[in-house]
């Protein structure tokens, strides 16, 4: 196999190329702005002669999830990619997947809403990512990357988490991250799942019956409350498993922060300038950028709380991933939100000036 | 060293592929780089922009407010991004359809006849590698051997024979860009 490559791509080429190097199985979508590019590459690789990955455009977002579903219930590694009114139509199958634990990936490049909304990058899916987003008492395993290498490196670990858990993961992504080219180092092509491997390692999959086994159901249909109920509890316990073993977060300069913003994927870098800004006129200022949001960094950030006079949640909402803030940080300091929305990006200075009113001086 | 760049003009200038070669000639060069388009309704509209970001270090925003060089290409792009440079940044311009010239004093500007040039080598095509040659003149980022690496990369292999129309194209930018107002 070949050596680790350094390439610039795109976010969202950077993505497909990931995931065919992850072994992926196939992929289904239906083009929307602004990932469009995740399946245009995997069609112009053609991955089924690289590695037989399959590459399906399907007849719309609702048909795609639902080939993800029965994939997944194969025991393969399969994925899917939208932009968010494309997740809205893919939320039913989704609730399908987690409620019968199946492990898949998904792409969300967000783009600003309500409804149609906007093509540029976003981040008001924050509750529809990391509450449910369809019906039932489910969680999404939630990446959030912030750069083009985390793009690729997210690709190979979101399979891994779902299939360490049997549950879907959502890379949630935007125009910003998709559509901006930067350094990436790819890795190593690995082997696709083999028969044996899939019947060894995911003995629930749907793959013809033996004769030592019982006959594999995949459904998320319990008629019987006890059961449902029975199944409820055990996914609750998966769900307090994945958080204690899987929180991922990366702290910047918050050693000796007076002041702390909290902000993820595109919002993460515009904070990252922002905090060289305010170290520059003297303001000791710091970020923390949760990588996972589902689970989310609660702990780290309430101990932050307890050394800073306050706390600023940056995202390109109305104001969303704020009321985790909150929930973690409760009444020990003041904790502001500061956003644009509809697509308009913030610009660093806007950052900085919004934490000076905000907190600073308010 | 850091090096904060946005480029902006036309659509079908070439502004998008000045940028990925500078950025993969930074690779080259082992830099850390960024290139953040623009793309969608913006680019609709007929204008094309781009920023660039050349670093010895990890690089915090793609997305900017201020540069050091602004690149400018056409009058909308001048009235949009003239404020957008920051004090003692450069302003490189072409002037053609240019009508109202910049005039802030407190950065340095310069002028480059690349469109003219383009035409009188009969190649509009390598327009974009003048004005990057010229840039490179001022600012020299990258080296040369790192921006002949950065072609082969970012050109497909059927366009290679191009490449030596475009370094020389890049050579003639560093010859004819001119100062037009520089701080003391």
């Amino acid at each position: 196999m070949s050596m680790k490559e350094l390439r610039l791509m795109k976010g969202n080429e950077a993505f497909a190329e990931a995931a065919i190097r992850a072994g992926a199985d196939g992929y289904f979508g239906y083009p929307i702005t602004p990932q469009s590019e995740v399946m245009e590459y995997l069609m112009a690789e053609k991955p089924h002669e690289r590695t037989g990955m399959i590459v399906l455009q399907a007849e719309s977002e609702v048909a795609a999830i639902n080939m993800v579903y029965g994939g997944a219930s194969c025991g393969k590694r399969v994925m899917t990619s939208s932009s968010s009114p494309g997740m809205s139509l893919k939320q039913e199958g989704i609730s399908y997947i987690a409620g019968a634990e199946l492990p898949c990936v998904i792409l969300n490049a967000v783009r600003g809403g309500p409804g149609l909304g906007t093509i540029q990058p976003s981040q008001s899916d924050y509750f529809q990512s990391t509450k449910g987003g369809g019906h039932g008492d489910y969680r999404l395993i939630v990446l959030a990357p912030s750069s083009v290498q985390e793009m690729a490196d997210f690709a190979p670990l979101a399979f891994d988490l779902a299939f360490k858990y049997r549950n879907p993961v959502l890379i949630l992504s935007d125009g910003a991250i998709g559509q901006m080219m930067e350094k990436v180092e790819l890795q190593e092509q690995r082997p696709r799942f083999t028969e044996e491997e899939i019947r060894k390692n995911t003995p629930w999959a749907t793959m013809g019956k033996t004769p030592d086994r019982e006959r594999n159901i995949i459904t998320s249909l319990n008629l019987d409350s006890h059961v449902q109920e029975e199944h409820n509890i055990h996914l609750q316990a998966k769900y307090r498993e994945i958080e204690k073993n899987e929180t991922r977060w990366e702290t910047i300069q918050c050693d000796d922060a007076e002041y702390i913003l909290v902000a993820y994927g595109t919002s993460a870098r515009l904070s990252q300038k922002a905090v060289d800004i305010a170290r520059a006129k003297g303001i000791k200022l710091g970020l923390l950028r949760p990588i996972t949001l589902f689970p989310f960094p609660t702990q780290p950030i309430a101990e932050l709380a307890n050394r800073v006079k306050g706390i600023l949640s940056v995202e390109m909402s109305a104001g969303q991933m704020v009321e985790d803030v909150r929930l973690a940080v409760g009444d020990k300091v003041k904790v502001a939100h500061f956003g644009r929305m509809g697509g308009i990006i913030p610009s660093p200075p806007e950052i900085v000036e919004a934490l000076e009113s905000k907190l600073i001086g308010g | 060293m850091t090096e904060e760049i946005l480029i902006a003009g036309f659509g079908g200038q070439g502004v998008l592929s000045m940028g990925k070669i500078l950025a993969y000639s930074g690779v080259m060069g082992n830099k850390e780089v960024s290139w953040m388009p623009s793309y969608g309704p913006e680019m609709r509209g007929g204008t094309a922009n781009v920023t660039v970001i050349i670093s010895d270090e990890r690089i915090s925003s793609p997305i900017l407010s201020s540069y050091d060089t602004a690149i400018i290409l056409n009058q909308q792009s001048m009235d949009k991004f003239e404020a957008s440079v920051k004090p003692g940044g450069i302003l490189i311009y072409d002037p053609n359809g240019i009508t109202r010239h910049p005039s802030r004093k407190d950065i340095n500007i310069y002028s480059i006849d690349a469109a003219d040039e383009a035409a009188k080598m009969g190649m509009t095509k390598v327009f974009n590698m003048i004005i990057l040659g010229g840039f490179l003149k001022i600012k020299p980022v990258v080296q040369p051997e790192f921006i002949h690496k950065g072609l082969e990369k970012s050109l497909p292999a059927r366009h290679h024979n191009m490449i030596p129309e475009n370094e020389t194209a890049i050579e003639k930018g560093k010859d004819i860009i001119k100062p037009v107002f520089l701080l003391n």
